[in-house]
C-alpha cells in the first residue's frame, strides 16, 4: 500500500498577520513557513504505519502545490521521514485549483490512500481533500480521528456531531484527518535531515487547472473593545453586565 | 432558480442549526430574488419537514434511499447534486459542521461551483458575488469573490439569528440515481455521547485551562456550566494531560466554536486557543495574571485566583436564579 500525504505550506501559527497594499495582499516579510499542523500530524501517522510491518504500508509520499519557495517545507517533510515528494509548480488561488493540481499527480502514480488535513491554518477552507476525492471519484471520509491499516485493510474513526463511528473503508480512498490522528508531530532527526538532501522532489508544471474564487481584499479582524474589569469580590457585577449589557445569559 | 439548503437531520429531527441555515438561506434567497428550497435525506416525518416552512422554506425535497443510509459522502453528493440541478440552484448552503465539511467540497467539484467555507454573514454583494470569511484562524478576514454560476457556502454554527418567516411549504419526493460502483464505508461501530450539551451546539461554554491547576479542581467549573446550561470546554494542555476528554479541546487543533458567551477560566489566551473561540459573541476571562493575552480578546474580565473567584461567581449566580 502506498500513502500520499498532501501538505500545505503556511505561516507559523503564532505569527500576527499583517496586510499590505491596503489589504490587497498579505505582507509576507519575516514570516516563518511551516507544514500545516494538520498535515504534519497526517504525515506522522502515515510514517507510523509505514514503520509497522503489519500494516502493509510500503511507501509514504508527500505532495505540495506551490512555487519553489516552498521547497524547504517539503524538505522538512522528507527529513521527518517521507520517502519522496511531488510538487506542482503553481501558486494556487483556491482549493479547487490546488485539488486539480494534486489530482494530476495522483492520476500518474499509484496511491491507495491519500491523507489531507482537515483545514489549512491560512485559508481555513476544509476543502482540498473532499474536492480531490470527487475529482478522482474516490470514496472519502472526513473528520477522521483514528486510522489503522492492517495488511492493507483500512479502519478509521470518524467524528460526527455528538458521537463517533468506526468504519471499514476500501481503498482507494481519501481520509481527511483531524485531532487524534497522531499524538505529537514527529520531529526530524539529524539522520533524517541528511537523508532528505538526497531524496527526490518530482516537479511537474501547472496543468492549466483554474481557480473558481478570488480574494478581492483582506481586512484586519475587528478590534475588540477593551476589556471591562470587575472586582474579584463582586462577581454579581459581572453577571449584571452579562444580563443587561451583553444580554448573553 | 433557487437557493438550496441541506437540512441535515439527527435521528429524524432537525436541530437549531438547521433553522439557522434556513434563516440564512431565506435572506440570501430574497437578495437574489428567488425561492428557498431544502433537501432532506433519510426518514423524517412530514410534520418535522414542514417546520422548515416557519423559516422561509417554500419547498422541501425529501429523499430516502437504502444506499444513503450510512454516511457515504460520495453517494450523498450525487443525490444532492441531482436535486440542485433539478431546482436549478444558484446557491447551495450547508452547515460548516462535520457533514457539511465532508459534502461541500465534493459538491463544488460535481457542480463546478466556487465555495466559501465557514461564512458567518450574508454576501456583501450578489453580482459579483462577494462574501467575507475568516482566514488565518481569525488573524484576518478575506472578501472572497465566487466567480462561478453556482455558489456554495458553508455557514458557521450559531452565527445566524433565527428569523421566523412563515411561508406555505410543500413536500416533494425525489428518487436519486446512485451507482453501485464503489463500496461504501461500512459502519462497524457507532458511539454517541449521551445526554451532554454538545460543544458545537451550545450557546454558552465554560472552559478551563492550566490555571485550574489540577483535574480535581473541575467541580466548580462543572457546577457553573450546569447553572448556565452551558457546555464545557478546555485548552489543549488539559486534554493532553487527560484532565478532560479530548472532545472538549478547543482551538486551532481542536473544536472551533462560536457561542454567544465563552467563559475562559485560567486560560492564557495563546493565538492557537483564540483561533478556536474568536467568533464568540462575548468572551469573559478569569485569570490571576492581569497581563495575560486572553484579556485582549475578552469583553469582561476578573483578575483573580480561579479557585477563589469561581465559588463566589456560583453563589452570585444562584442568587440571580432564585429571584
Ligand atoms: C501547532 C499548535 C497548535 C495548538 N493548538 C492549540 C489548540 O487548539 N488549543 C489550545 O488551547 N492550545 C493549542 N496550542 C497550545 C497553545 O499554544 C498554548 O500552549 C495553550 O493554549 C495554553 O493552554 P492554557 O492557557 O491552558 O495554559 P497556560 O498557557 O499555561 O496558561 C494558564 C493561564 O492560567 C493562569 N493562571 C494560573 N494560575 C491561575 C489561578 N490560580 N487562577 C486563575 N488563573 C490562573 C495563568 O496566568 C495563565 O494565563 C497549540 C500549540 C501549537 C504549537
Amino acid at each position: 500500500m502506498n500513502i500520499l500525504v498532501c501538505i500545505s505550506n503556511v505561516p507559523d501559527t503564532t505569527v500576527r498577520i499583517k496586510l499590505a497594499d491596503n489589504g490587497a495582499t498579505i505582507d509576507n516579510t519575516g514570516i516563518q513557513w511551516i507544514i500545516n499542523p494538520w498535515d504534519e500530524l497526517a504525515l506522522t501517522r502515515a510514517l507510523e504505519l509505514r514503520d509497522d510491518p503489519s500494516s502493509g504500508v510500503k511507501q509514504v509520499s508527500v505532495a505540495h502545490v506551490g512555487l519553489v519557495g516552498a521547497e524547504p517545507t517539503i524538505r522538512k517533510a522528507l527529513a521527518i521521514g517521507a520517502d519522496n515528494a511531488y510538487r506542482v509548480n503553481c501558486d494556487p488561488a483556491d482549493a479547487f485549483q490546488t485539488a486539480a493540481c494534486l489530482a494530476s499527480i495522483v492520476k500518474n502514480a499509484s496511491f491507495d490512500l491519500i491523507l489531507c488535513g482537515i483545514e489549512s491554518s491560512d485559508y481555513n477552507g476544509s476543502n482540498v481533500g473532499g474536492m480531490l476525492a470527487e475529482m478522482l471519484d474516490w470514496v472519502s471520509v472526513s473528520g477522521v480521528s483514528f486510522l489503522k491499516v492492517e495488511n492493507g485493510s483500512i479502519t478509521v474513526n470518524r467524528e460526527i456531531d455528538g458521537g463517533r463511528e468506526t468504519l471499514q473503508v476500501q481503498s482507494p480512498c481519501v481520509c481527511v484527518v483531524q485531532k487524534g490522528i497522531a499524538k505529537e508531530p514527529r520531529i526530524a532527526a539529524m539522520r533524517g535531515i541528511m537523508q532528505a538532501r538526497t531524496k527526490t522532489i518530482a516537479v511537474s508544471e501547472w496543468n492549466g487547472a483554474e481557480s473558481l474564487t478570488t480574494v478581492a481584499s483582506y481586512q484586519p479582524p475587528k478590534a475588540r473593545p477593551s476589556c471591562k474589569f470587575f472586582d474579584a469580590d463582586s462577581p454579581e457585577k459581572l453577571l449584571e453586565a452579562l444580563q443587561n449589557e451583553a444580554k448573553v445569559i | 432558480m433557487a437557493v438550496l439548503i441541506y437540512a441535515e437531520n439527527w435521528e429524524g429531527k432537525f436541530k437549531k442549526l438547521t433553522f439557522e441555515l434556513a434563516s440564512y438561506g431565506a435572506q440570501l434567497a430574497s437578495m437574489i430574488q428567488t425561492q428557498l428550497v431544502a433537501v432532506s435525506i433519510g426518514e423524517v416525518a412530514d410534520e418535522e419537514l414542514l417546520k422548515l416552512g416557519n423559516y422561509g422554506v417554500s419547498k422541501v425535497i425529501s429523499l430516502n434511499h437504502p444506499q444513503l443510509q450510512s454516511f457515504d459522502s460520495r453517494q450523498i453528493t450525487r443525490a444532492i447534486a441531482q436535486v440542485a440541478e433539478q431546482v436549478e440552484a444558484s446557491a447551495l448552503v450547508l452547515s460548516a459542521n462535520n457533514s457539511g465539511k465532508a459534502l461541500a467540497p465534493r459538491l463544488a467539484v460535481r457542480l463546478k461551483a466556487g465555495i466559501a467555507s465557514g461564512v458567518n454573514q450574508l454576501p456583501t454583494s450578489i453580482s459579483p458575488f462577494v462574501v467575507s470569511k475568516k482566514v488565518f484562524s481569525g488573524g484576518a478576514f478575506a472578501s472572497l469573490t465566487i466567480n462561478t454560476t453556482v455558489k456554495i457556502l458553508t455557514l458557521l454554527q450559531n452565527s445566524m439569528e433565527l428569523k421566523e418567516q412563515i411561508v406555505s411549504c410543500t413536500i416533494e419526493r425525489f428518487e436519486p440515481t446512485l451507482d453501485g460502483g464503489l463500496t461504501s464505508p461500512k459502519v462497524l461501530e457507532s458511539h454517541k455521547h449521551a445526554g451532554k450539551i454538545l460543544l458545537s451546539d451550545a450557546e454558552i461554554v465554560v472552559s478551563g485551562g492550566r490555571g485550574m491547576k489540577s483535574a480535581d479542581n473541575w467541580a466548580p467549573l462543572l457546577e457553573l456550566a450546569e447553572l448556565l446550561n452551558a457546555a464545557t470546554a478546555c485548552s489543549r494542555p488539559i486534554s493532553d494531560e487527560g484532565w478532560r476528554p479530548h472532545d472538549e479541546h478547543t482551538g486551532q487543533t481542536g473544536k472551533i466554536i462560536a457561542p454567544n458567551l465563552y467563559i475562559a477560566i485560567g486560560i492564557s489566551g495563546a493565538t492557537q486557543h483564540i483561533a478556536g473561540v474568536s467568533s464568540s459573541k462575548c468572551i469573559v476571562a478569569i485569570n490571576n495574571d492581569k497581563s495575560a493575552p486572553i484579556f485582549e480578546s475578552a469583553q469582561y474580565g476578573i483578575v483573580g485566583d480561579a479557585a477563589k473567584v469561581l465559588p463566589k461567581l456560583i453563589d452570585a449566580l444562584k442568587v440571580i436564579k432564585n429571584k
